[in-house]
């Protein structure tokens, strides 16, 4: 048993998604920086599908009725075991207090426990859907989340964590509406992320892209990744929780937006084509 | 038929009108459950169908099969599920003065349609229904909660609100019917290709 000693902003459980729902309105939700939740998963000897922690920005604290082995990845952060600071694989005792710092780097910590975090699926998935509110609720202070025992099964090669720049460049296929746009400004500016951003979405602000069509788009399918230009031009790229059917256009998709679940309010964001 | 990417491993099937996405819906899920098509999501949408999870080589293999045709395909496929509906809606009386009906005819209408759901999306299990072969333009400013189960008329499409939420579709009427729950499967009582009927409960 874990208890939530402080949940942090936005602190909640994910796995690697709930996909082949979308035709429903089912969004695939799942670990934003999935890479990094793998990679926490192999280190303590979990199957790369079982459930950890996302933290946002601040971390979050828990206190291990048992003792546990432990492993944070994803943003750069402090993390404590008793006050005092670990890392790589820890094994917590029974009574211990883990503290996952601030991010001074990046934006998400993934926490992964031996055996996974045990809360009931929804369609195949414990993670939580912040957008059609499926999946368990995000942790609040005082919780209590059960750990599954530990399973045998074929674990995943061992990832490494995304190097996290201040800058993001990100590949991009051109498509399926970027004919409704003029010339190729996507390329040619660089953006910003909006502290707007979420899991559904990674706003950007900068040059507005511009229309050579006005007329309105009826609702089609939506993959993860895609850049999706509203009214006003500015691009804003989905990300896990994203809607399964839009209405505005799409001018590319892009190809990892992984270094997206790391970004910070205000890092730059620049697009580079793809072939 | 034109075929359009959507990042490395999705294709949009762009269409003329919504019968020709429900026909290619129905040869895509075809031609997956017999293994000759791998893809992770099928998902329709008002003119297109998106196919995510896709291997490569996919456009090269629809191309190459002959173009479903609505005209040929069977129009009452899907199965067909009836809705108890008390149509006692907010706009009703508002989408009666759009149509110049009256309340009663406009019930009657919405009554003897047999649906389509054409798509889905805005949240689990809302379903967008074609069939009562008129439009309605959305509230001018959305409605901040409406209630679950509520039937309302946007554009050239009927849906139900699964769970109770914001929203800018004319209400005409509701129903107590389950329309998601994730415990079903599958989760939706309403899914792409289901025939409805709206029943006066």
């Amino acid at each position: 048993m874990i208890t939530v000693v402080r949940a942090g902003p936005l602190t909640t459980v994910q796995d690697q998604g709930r996909p082949s729902y979308a035709h429903l309105g089912v969004p695939r939700s799942g670990a934003l920086d999935g890479r990094a939740l793998r990679r926490a998963n192999t280190l303590v000897g979990n199957p790369s599908d079982a459930a950890g922690l996302e933290t946002t920005l601040m971390g979050c604290t828990l206190r291990f009725t048992r003792a546990a082995r432990v492993a944070v990845t994803g943003a750069v952060a402090v993390v404590k075991l008793d006050k005092e600071p670990v890392s790589g694989v820890i094994e917590v005792p029974a009574g211990s207090v883990l503290e996952v710092g601030r991010a001074t780097r990046g934006v998400r910590s993934y926490v992964a426990v031996r055996g996974g975090i045990d809360v009931e699926p929804v369609l195949g998935s414990r993670s939580t859907d912040t957008l059609s509110g499926l999946g368990p609720p995000k942790l609040a202070d005082g919780a209590e989340l059960d750990v599954a025992g530990p399973c045998e099964a074929d674990l995943p090669d061992l990832v490494d964590d995304i190097v996290i720049a201040d800058e993001v460049e990100l590949g991009v296929w051109l498509g399926p509406r970027d004919d409704w746009f003029a010339g190729n400004e996507l390329f040619e500016n660089p953006y910003q992320v909006s502290p707007m951003s979420n899991r559904v979405g990674c706003r950007l602000t900068g040059e507005a892209l511009r229309r050579v069509r006005r007329d309105e788009l009826p609702p089609e399918g939506l993959v993860l990744g895609a850049v999706q230009v509203p009214a006003d031009g500015q691009p804003l790229i989905f990300l896990a929780d994203h809607p399964t059917t839009g209405g505005y256009p799409v001018i590319g998709v892009v190809d990892d937006v992984t270094p997206l679940a790391q970004a910070r309010p205000g890092s730059t964001v620049r697009f580079r084509a793809l072939h | 038929m034109r075929l359009r990417r959507a990042g490395a491993s999705a294709l949009l099937i762009e269409c003329r009108d919504g019968d020709e996405v429900e026909a290619w819906r129905r040869l895509v899920t075809t031609r997956r459950d017999a293994g000759d098509l791998q893809v992770i999501d099928i998902v329709p949408g008002a003119r297109t169908l998106l196919l995510d999870g896709v291997a490569p080589g996919t456009d090269a293999l629809l191309a190459a099969w002959p173009p479903p045709s609505p005209a040929t395909s069977a129009p009452a496929e899907g199965a067909l599920v009836e809705v108890p509906t008390v149509f006692d809606g907010d706009d009703l009386a508002d989408v009666a003065g759009l149509w110049r009906l009256s309340a009663e005819a406009t019930i009657a209408r919405l009554a003897a349609t047999e649906f389509t759901v054409a798509f889905c999306g805005f949240a689990p299990g809302f379903a967008y229904m074609r069939g009562h072969g008129l439009t309605v333009p959305r509230l001018d400013a959305p409605r901040p909660r409406v209630p679950a189960g509520s039937v309302g008329l946007a554009g050239e499409y009927c849906g139900i609100y699964p769970t109770a939420s914001p929203g800018g579709w004319r209400l005409v009427g509701r129903t107590s019917s389950s329309l998601f729950d994730v415990r079903r499967e599958p989760p939706a009582l309403l899914t792409p290709g289901t025939r409805v009927r709206l029943v006066a409960a």
